[in-house]
């Protein structure tokens, strides 16, 4: 299932059960299929056009109306041209809106650079108060907008647009700043955040047939992120991996970081994109050219694990 | 329509109202006297007369609201607002302080009956658009003001909220511009002019009033044409001079952000009586 397919439904599921759920979009209602809340429920859906920076306001306006809006667009161009006014309108103002950034990561694809998110949650990770939730997957991503819905604060939520391996379950749990603990391990710590889920799983089953044993925690949520299960987890293994579909700077390696440099310094390698920009190719072309796939990661365990 | 003795109560509001704008700024050694001098006319108005709030109850969800886009001019806010009852005027002199509530820029995380934090400039009218849409869909009547500056009016956000209000015939919603032709550097011609506002806004579905910003009546008239519009929001030119009462910061971007030294006061004061 695609991310976005998850995203759809538990919309669609939310506004049936709270009258207060507003959506807006920036007219990629087709692409992020918002438009199927926009046929249900016309009076609370708006079309505001190509303009990130309006959406973005006006969904902190209709919160003040006691509405929970739904903002929507192409994940570059609303954390980027809408930085400045989630900062002030939205987070600053204590505004309980849900900033939904599409095309997460690497699956736009063949549109290239300009469309390819690679610090989108870094940039929300960056604003005070901000929570920021990275589903891995179209069964997480319902749990996530129904969380988002209900944390009484703003949020940032990273959607996919292709689909990838489902990789958590309907009774996986989820609650926003708990990590999931995916296996356990002794030898490091495998975290991740977002698509690479299924990557870094199988990364932990190469680690095994080389007698390593890897402990897999999934961090859905970069920020708050959980620093009790990071701190234990690493307390156990003594070194760690994190893996992101997103840049190294600014995303979950810096967060993991922030957090073991002042509780447990420990190696810690980073698999996520390198200080570049995105190209154009297909979603498996582009996770084959910037190393995002499991033997990376296996490969980075075993970095990370010489360094112990 | 105002009553002579409306006008007449309203003009000593005024004019208290101005001497506070300078003297808080003198206060705290910075701050926006020239925007706020022009724009005090109108934001007395609305506080003192025209918007349904009830101050003590700030989250009243029947009010109308008012969101101050060009957000630096602090100092019109707060006096309006403290005429209106929010707070007490002695407060005003904490203003840019360290932990008051007199933020430099509005806050509603620390000011109850600010709607929203502003202070980069821009937006303020998507905003006030959504708060609109929001009644809208409630079936409110409530009335949603928006003030936003001609300088202000430089940033791309404004024309995406004027499309938003426009098209969706947002007659909730009442913008002011506060015209005083000078911006932080210089004259608003001379860094990048707006054109015809009043051709601009129109084109875009606004229902336009042009008024002499510092006359009560024409505002009152004008914001009672703007409830009287129906199907388009109401955009309302407000001819002003920066700097207005104070004869050395009149028409000069010298006070657009600077504070009065002690001697300066003291002559604003004067001509403030």
């Amino acid at each position: 299932m695609e991310p976005r397919e998850g995203y759809a439904q538990a919309l669609l599921e939310l506004g049936a059960e709270h009258e207060d759920v507003v959506v807006l979009d920036g007219d990629c209602a087709k692409a992020n299929y918002t438009n199927r809340f926009g046929a249900q429920y016309p009076d609370r859906f708006f079309n505001m056009g190509i303009a990130e920076c309006d959406i973005v306001g006006t969904a902190a306006g209709l919160s003040l109306g006691g509405k929970i809006p739904f903002a929507n667009a192409y994940a570059n161009f609303l954390t980027g041209r809408g930085f400045d006014q989630v900062r002030v309108s939205v987070a600053y103002s204590e505004r309980p809106v849900k900033i939904v950034g599409h095309n997460a990561g690497t699956s736009a694809a063949q549109e290239g650079a300009t469309h390819l998110p690679l610090e989108d949650f870094g940039i929300m990770r960056s604003i005070p108060g901000m929570t920021v939730i990275v589903p891995a997957d179209g069964v997480e991503m319902k749990k996530a907008v129904r969380a988002a819905y209900e944390l009484d604060g703003p949020v940032y939520l990273r959607v996919g647009k292709v689909a990838v391996p489902i990789s958590t379950e309907e009774d996986t749990p989820f609650e926003i700043g708990k990590a999931v603990l995916m296996r356990e391990g002794t030898d490091v710590t495998l975290v991740n955040t977002g698509h690479l889920l299924a990557e870094t799983m199988q990364a932990a089953d190469l680690l095994a047939e080389r007698g390593v044993s890897a402990e897999v925690l999934h961090m859905h949520t970069v920020k708050p992120i959980d620093r009790e299960a990071l701190v234990a987890s690493v307390r156990k293994t003594g070194a760690v991996v994190t893996i992101e579909e997103h840049s190294i700077v600014n995303g979950l390696g810096s967060a993991v970081a922030d957090v073991l440099s002042a509780e447990l310094p420990a190696p810690q390698e980073r698999v996520g994109t390198k200080d570049v920009f995105g190209l154009s190719g297909t979603m498996d072309e582009l996770l084959d050219y910037f190393g995002l796939r499991a033997p990376n990661i296996a490969d980075a365990a075993d970095a990370a694990i010489l360094r112990k | 329509m105002l009553t002579d003795q409306e006008v007449k109560d309203l003009e000593v509001q005024v004019k208290q109202n101005r001497r506070d704008i300078v003297r808080m700024v003198h206060h705290a050694g910075s701050g926006h006297p020239g925007g706020s001098l022009s724009a005090i006319e109108a934001l007395t108005l609305l506080y003192v007369k025209r918007m349904r709030v009830r101050v003590e109850e700030p989250s009243w969800p029947d009010r109308d609201m008012f969101f101050l886009s060009k957000g630096h001019c602090t100092p019109a806010y707060y006096t309006a607002m403290a005429s209106r009852g929010y707070f007490p005027r002695e407060e005003l002199m904490t203003f840019r302080d360290m932990h008051t509530r007199l933020q430099g820029h509005p806050s509603n995380a620390h000011l109850p009956g600010v709607d929203i934090s502003s202070g980069s400039l821009g937006q303020g009218l998507s905003v006030c658009n959504g708060a609109a849409l929001a009644a809208r869909i409630d079936g409110r009547d409530a009335r949603f003001y928006c003030m936003i500056g001609d300088g202000e009016a430089q940033e791309g956000q404004i024309w995406e909220a004027s499309m938003t209000a426009g098209s969706r015939g947002l007659d909730n919603v009442c913008a002011i511009l506060d015209k005083n032709d000078i911006q932080l550097d210089d004259y608003v011609d001379n860094v990048k002019s707006l054109g015809d506002v009043c051709a601009k806004w129109r084109a875009f579905g606004w229902h336009v009033v042009e008024v002499d910003g510092h006359s009560l009546r024409d505002l009152d008239a004008a914001f009672d044409e703007a409830e009287a519009t129906k199907g388009r929001p109401t955009m309302i030119i407000s001819h002003t001079t920066k700097g207005k009462g104070v004869s050395y910061m009149e028409n000069t971007a010298k006070f657009h952000g600077m504070a009065p030294t002690d001697d300066e006061l003291e002559t604003a004061l004067e001509e403030l009586r």
